[in-house]
């Protein structure tokens, strides 16, 4: 029994640390959300080089190899400096590809992925939380698929789309082919705008349709980690402000009713760090029941991250408020990790119906 | 990351399990002693069994074990499922026997330690006071020396089980004027000593688990103090440290979280189940994310302390007793929500219960009572939330008036 991080998983987790740190820092996704600037392609490129993009794509196709969990550990640093790269969707769809795609999909997708050469994303929801592979309606015909999916993200700058199509399997459409629009739509997280992407006759090849519930599942796992980073954050930076204010003639902090209410927030948020481990490691593993694991993490997390983004705001009073603090960078990436791929309630049907009760 | 306990401690839970198979019930004459009795002959057999306090040392009883936590975690599931009496009073069992090993006499762990753990000397704690619950040191009870004797005065209060106990463990006032802190030790007194006065206090869901314990010129050898004079702030801070790790078990909230499930299932609402209710089923799968996240941060702990690594989980370790605490109050608040207005009939016999004490709709209106207690016993949360608050996120500790 051995539920701890390898050497390697740290030290992953310090790189990836140092170099958002210094490369992502709050100033920086803050011009973003000012409108000054989308992202610097050299964060994703930096982040690229490091090997993150082909973290989890196999070494025979130029990947590190490597698990859903350590994906999941790097997710969870860029939640923490709310890092404005398509790391889910571009993880999401290699997942695609190593769980359904063909040798020859393979081979032409898996070494761009890995190398940056070409960004991935993923193309499921169509609108009213219908996320699950069940509610689709793309429909894949004669190697073109037609239909609209919506919030999808990174769909500006992607070279290639994972879509979730009728009948609950996956196609695979190269963004160059005749027939695809990209629409941007205002986003919440401006960090990560999310697009709606219209398939007209869009050429496209199949993926094996078992491969959908594996995106899904990954999905959620990598969204828990992210906002349980971003969650983390938000307490920090909560403590730090309530160690700074003074009211009364001393630190906020020095009022029980703010550092109770700090505790309360870390007491919701940190126990959970274990779920998103474990989901990650079941789904790696496939073990029997990961699928329910990934959905327990996700809503538990998520629901947990959002009331604390919450109470962040209001523990920072007024400015909390404002577009001018920081909180609601954390907040609104918390939010997108919530509402990405369904609901909690959505999450917790499922959580029911697969729990034999 | 490998969840696989492996060949080693696989093999010592098979053992563990044909040892809990084989040793409970008891059989033929012994299986009509008094209840007690019977657990005390089988706590000695697991002991010997090296199933049981292994890691206190043989000299005094123990099974003289390396401590490790895995093969500890892999015996106390297989001894949980067989339903053998292995949880006895854990006041005696995990915060004297551990205060002994670290700040007793030899003469103190050969006198007391071995019928601890079998069960045969029973362990009551009188720590509070009347006027002294979370402010603990501000304690009045005293005990003065005369001749080779302490006599104490005064009154404890909120003591578990004091009237079942052969023992106490509790703390004292000895030096009236030294520093708060400074004038207090620890003392060990037999319940049966003239003078020592238990009565019960009726709790709010008519159990009789705890009383207050008076004193009247009792008197105790002077050779019954742990640690020095003076010292008994110092000797008692291990004892709760142990404590609180005690009710940060997780094993309790899955349990008490399948007894719901079964209740949603046995529940009639609208001539179906209530478990078949979308909103019940959203409560319940709700409450299921924070059980999870309670079992995995015990696993994560469980982990770290078996590389000695302690410092890593510190955050869980710190938030353990609160969120295991809320994890127990809302499976509580669902089920008296399902039972409706069987909720309105007062709980009576068997099902006047401290802590999960079955699926019968009595017990439950028990445990939506004493569930509050986690948030009491062993260091209140609000308390709990100072200490995560200073240690893990450097929030200045509370101002107190001068001398506290």
């Amino acid at each position: 029994m051995d539920f701890t991080l390898t050497e390697e998983q740290e030290l992953l987790q310090e790189t990836v640390r140092g170099f958002v740190a210094n490369e992502s820092p709050a100033t920086a996704v803050r011009e973003i959300f000012d409108g000054e600037r989308s992202a610097k392609p050299a964060l994703w490129k930096g982040l690229v080089e490091m090997g993150i993009a082909g973290l989890t794509v196999p070494e025979t196709h130029g990947g590190a190899g490597l698990d859903l969990l350590d994906a999941a550990l790097a997710s969870e640093v860029l939640g923490h400096f709310a890092v404005p790269v398509p790391f889910l969707e571009h993880t999401l769809t290699v997942t695609a590809l190593i769980e359904g795609g063909g040798s020859e999909q393979q081979s032409h997708w898996l070494p761009r992925l890995a190398n940056g050469d070409a960004l991935g994303t993923v193309a499921l929801g169509e609108g009213e939380d219908t996320w699950q592979p069940t509610h689709w309606t793309a429909r894949f015909e004669n190697d073109v698929v037609t239909g609209t999916k919506r919030y999808v993200p990174a769909a500006e700058k992607a070279g290639v789309f994972v879509v979730g199509i009728a009948g609950g399997g996956l196609a695979l459409v190269d963004a160059s082919a005749a027939g695809v629009t990209v629409e941007p739509m205002p986003t919440v997280d401006r960090g990560r705008p999310l697009f709606t992407v219209h398939f007209e006759n869009a050429a496209a090849t199949e993926l094996a349709s078992a491969a959908a519930q594996r995106v899904l599942d990954a999905g959620l796992v990598l969204l828990a980690a992210d906002s349980f980073g971003a969650a983390d954050r938000l307490i920090r930076m909560t403590a730090d402000y309530a160690n700074t204010r003074e009211q009364f003639g001393q630190v906020l902090a020095q009022f029980q009713g703010m550092k109770h209410q700090i505790a309360d927030m870390a007491v919701d948020v940190v126990p959970t760090r274990g779920m998103w481990w474990y989901a990650a490691h079941a789904f790696d593993q496939k073990m029997a029941g990961a699928g329910r694991a990934a959905a327990l993490a996700k809503s538990h997390v998520t629901d947990r991250a959002q009331q604390t983004a919450r109470q962040a705001v209001e523990c920072h009073g007024g400015i909390g408020f404002t577009w001018e603090c920081d909180v609601q960078i954390w907040f609104k990436r918390v939010m997108q990790d919530r509402l990405l791929f369904g609901t909690p309630e959505r999450l917790r049907e499922n959580i029911a119906a697969t729990g034999g009760w | 990351m490998d969840l696989e306990f492996g060949e080693k401690y696989e093999t010592l839970r098979a053992q563990a399990r044909d040892f809990a198979r084989s040793s409970w019930p008891l059989q033929g004459d012994e299986a009509k002693l008094p209840e007690r009795e019977q657990g005390i002959l089988w706590k000695e057999r697991a002991i010997a069994a090296g199933f049981l306090h292994r890691t206190v040392p043989a000299a005094y009883g123990g099974g003289g074990l390396e401590p490790d936590v895995l093969a500890e975690t892999v015996i106390r599931q297989e001894l949980d499922e067989a339903g053998v009496p292995h949880r006895g009073s854990m006041q005696g069992t995990h915060m004297l026997v551990p205060t002994l090993l670290e700040c007793g006499t030899e003469e103190q762990r050969q006198a007391y330690i071995r019928p601890t753990l079998t069960g045969v000397m029973r362990w009551c704690q009188g720590y509070s006071e009347p006027g002294s619950g979370s402010d603990l040191a501000s304690l009045q009870s005293r005990a003065v020396v005369d001749g080779d004797e302490w006599v104490i005065n005064g009154q404890k209060i909120w003591t578990t089980q004091a009237t079942e106990a052969e023992m106490m463990f509790g703390l004292f006032r000895t030096e009236p004027d030294a520093p708060k802190h400074g004038g207090i030790s620890y003392l060990l007194l037999s319940m049966d000593t003239p003078g020592i006065d238990p009565r019960p206090l009726q709790m709010m869901q008519g159990g009789l688990d705890f009383c207050e314990v008076f004193f009247n010129d009792v008197r105790i050898p002077a050779a019954n103090i742990v640690g020095k004079r003076g010292e008994g702030w110092k000797v008692s801070r291990s004892t709760l440290k142990h404590e609180r790790m005690l009710i940060g078990d997780s094993t309790g909230s899955r349990k008490s979280f399948e007894g719901l499930l079964e209740l949603a299932r046995n529940t009639p609402r609208d001539g179906r189940p209530a478990i078949e209710d979308p909103h019940i089923r959203q409560r319940i799968a709700e409450l299921e994310g924070y059980v999870t996240a309670r079992e995995w941060a015990v696993a994560r702990i469980i982990s770290a302390v078996a590389q000695n690594d302690d410092m890593k989980v510190m955050d869980d370790m710190l938030m353990a007793k609160i969120a295991s605490t809320n994890v127990t109050q809302m499976t509580a608040k669902i089920a008296i929500d399902l039972l409706g207005d069987l909720g309105l009939e007062e709980p009576s016999g068997d099902a006047i219960v401290m802590g999960y004490g079955g699926t019968d709709a009595a017990s439950w209106v028990s445990q939506y009572m004493t569930s509050l207690s986690g948030a009491i016993a062993g260091g209140s949360s609000n308390i709990q939330r100072n200490i995560i608050g200073e240690r893990l996120y450097g929030l200045p500790r509370d101002r107190r008036p001068e001398g506290h």
